[in-house]
């Protein structure tokens, strides 16, 4: 599809929540109202120095931001390329991007007098940052989370717990991250009076993709701050890892009007394209989902089909709508590493610069890998490390034939 | 006259049925319609079943999954349309369920399609008035009428945009939640059917929570039609192939509360 260039990449979405042909509210009409009143409120905050004030506050004082801007100079030589340089998201307190999201929505939230707080995860990462921000808020909080996720991403559910959530295992579906959302929205539609839903990624009904975009684009506001005072210019090429987007979106926001800065996502090819994977862009077309209309995998009645990857944090049949236009308007390149790749990607940051990654940037690197040895030696990746890997070491030894 | 205006125009509010196409298999579907209609329903709404129903309880969720592991196709529900129309040329038939399958080949095609096989309207869920463009159009270019959904959240001032474009019936959902065994007040469904119908001029039916001929026959008294959908569910799931019979017994108690329920008020 031709979409004309547009004049600014950063002005979506439109007052409808539309990126393009993507986004929208494609909820029941019981959520509509509510929806309606989180765009006026997040209008009014967005406007609001104090609600700034407060989030920036919270950032650099409990998330501990900004996170370092890395140069590695042992993987940068290994591959022989360009330089690699990261953004060491993973620094963040509970070891993920996903807190920034939680704290812009929690004080939302609050805002509007919502007294309880559901969200859905995945591998957990999400549902950590989400429990860690109602502790710190004294707000009751409810994780869905699919039943398959619980029983391998234990360590994630304890700390849920510890942090005071209750943690809901979803039966229904497949019983991963979809479900959870299902379930979730469900929740939500049976006590809009009170609770407020926070959403881990830059996807669902609008406002939220634009939303968590904005609070995961302090990401790329700082990187964008740190590279200009340490090399005095931009980088060449930002990666970042993609499941529903939001790591990526938060990077990829603020460059995107820097004509000289390319972009790369990385989608989770799982087994292969042909096979079971994750890759909505790559393998997928657009369709309507969890309040948007985004790429989505599913078949030709339009069943929604179940994503794959060793990434539990990408393993999701949708992604951002942003991406999708993004893709679309040709700014952003898409692109795909499998399981196998993501693997040797972990292997490759722990040997060369003593960082475990998350598997989920751990695509990214792999990207890297490949892309680096390509490029000239003065040129620079930035590269979002957008977890650590700790949650990870069982599946990553599970999977090398480590028996722990 | 339309179908759907002529089932509500009986001298008698409406029963509107609710069961899942191909559940539990689309060979057992014919069945069942036949048995809704032989038990007295006056409107039948056929789902279509969707691999993520987000605003439906358990009861649907599982038709829902019956109804796709026994290999449920678009292209079988408007076979099921065909022939029930064929069969019964007189009651309406509503297509129901998520934008997804309704849009993937175009909304056009799927407008079209419902048509040709003598379908009189169709509810989708994730389609609110805002997201109309995506299915409307072509629904009414088609003779369809798009039903919407009202909920406790709807206001007044958002009703008349819920009505805008809508023809055939408004369904109004009376708790705020999903499908299932939650119930409302009989007094907050008159409340807010007595407040839509200031505002509509179609038909208003009331569902969502509707089980018994005991919970129908008072709200019959102030709707102009009742939705009952999980209870006739929860008879599939229990009986499978066999379930027509149990069916029709209990939609023909629902159609005698519904349809007498204003006589015995009198």
């Amino acid at each position: 599809m031709n979409a004309p260039i547009p004049n600014s990449f950063r002005n979506q979405p439109d007052a409808q929540g539309h990126f393009g042909q993507f986004g929208g509210r494609y909820v029941a009409e019981t959520l509509m109202p509510l929806i309606l009143d989180l765009e006026a409120e997040y209008r009014k905050a967005k406007a609001d120095p104090a609600f700034h004030a407060e989030f920036d506050d919270l950032l650099e004082h409990y998330v501990g931001r900004p996170s370092p801007l890395y140069f590695a100079p042992r993987l940068t030589e290994e591959l022989g390329g360009a330089q690699v340089w990261f953004k060491r998201d993973e620094l963040n307190h509970t070891g993920a991007h996903k807190i920034n999201n939680c704290i812009g929505q929690i004080l939302l939230a609050i805002r509007m007098g919502k007294t309880r707080i559901i969200a859905e995860t995945g591998a957990g990462q999400h549902g950590v940052a989400t429990a860690t921000v109602c502790a710190r808020f004294g707000l009751p909080c409810t994780i869905f989370m699919g039943a398959t996720d619980v029983a391998r991403q234990q360590p994630n559910v304890f700390r849920m717990k510890l942090l005071g959530a209750e943690v809901v295992p979803v039966t229904a579906g497949a019983a991963t991250l979809k479900d959870a959302m299902n379930e979730a929205l469900r929740d939500w539609v049976a006590n809009v009076h009170n609770t407020f839903y926070i959403i881990g990624t830059a996807a669902g009904p609008h406002p939220y993709p634009e939303l968590v975009r904005d609070f995961q684009s302090v990401i790329g506001k700082e990187a964008r701050a740190q590279m200009l005072a340490r090399v005095g210019r931009l980088p060449d090429l930002l990666v970042a890892a993609i499941g529903g987007g939001s790591n990526a979106i938060g990077l990829f926001h603020p460059f995107l009007d820097d004509p000289s800065v390319k972009m790369m996502g990385v989608e989770a090819a799982g087994h292969g394209l042909d096979q079971l994977h994750a890759a909505s862009l790559a393998g997928g077309r657009p369709g309507v989902l969890h309040g948007n209309k985004t790429y989505l995998l599913q078949d030709e009645d339009g069943q929604i089909l179940e994503g794959h990857s060793i990434s539990a944090g990408l393993d999701y049949p949708g992604i951002g709508p942003e991406h999708a236009w993004l893709k679309e308007t040709g700014r952003v390149q898409y692109t795909s590493v499998t399981d196998t790749e993501a693997l040797d990607g972990f292997q490759l940051l722990c040997r060369t610069e003593g960082i475990i990654p998350a598997l989920e940037p751990a695509h990214a690197i792999a990207a890297v890998k490949k892309i680096a040895p390509t490029m000239d030696k003065d040129a620079i990746i930035l590269a979002n490390l957008c977890g650590r890997g700790d949650k990870d070491i069982f599946s990553v030894a599970e999977h090398l034939g480590v028996k722990l | 006259m339309t179908r759907l205006a002529s089932a509500f125009a009986k001298g008698h509010p409406a029963l509107v049925c609710f069961v899942t196409a191909g559940d539990p298999t689309p060979a057992a579907t014919p069945a069942i319609l036949d048995a809704l209609v032989e038990g007295g329903a006056d409107v039948i709404e056929l789902g279509m079943p969707f691999t993520d129903p987000m605003a439906d309880g358990p009861a649907i969720q599982r038709a829902n999954l019956r109804s796709l592991a026994a290999g449920t196709k678009t292209a079988d529900i408007l076979q099921m349309a065909t022939d029930f129309r064929a069969r019964h040329p007189d009651v309406p038939l509503v297509l129901m369920g998520y934008a997804n399958p309704m849009i993937t080949r175009g909304p056009e095609w799927f407008a079209a399609e419902a048509a040709k096989a003598g379908v009189d309207g169709v509810i989708c869920v994730d389609i609110p008035p805002e997201e109309d463009g995506e299915l409307g159009p072509a629904l009414r270019a088609a003779g369809i009428s798009p039903i919407r959904l009202a909920t406790p959240t709807t206001d007044h001032a958002r009703l008349p945009a819920v009505l805008d474009g809508s023809s055939g019936f408004l369904y109004y959902v009376s708790v705020a939640g999903i499908t299932g065994k939650q119930s409302a007040a009989l007094a907050s469904i008159e409340e807010a059917v007595t407040r839509i119908k200031q505002t509509a001029t179609i038909p208003v039916a009331v569902g969502f929570g509707v089980r018994t001929p005991e919970q129908a026959g008072p709200i019959a008294q102030v709707a102009d039609g009742v939705v009952v959908g999980s209870a006739l569910i929860d008879i599939i799931a229990e009986h499978g192939d066999k379930a027509a019979g149990p069916v029709r017994e209990l939609v023909a108690a629902l159609a005698h509360a519904v349809h007498n329920a204003r006589k015995v008020e009198a």
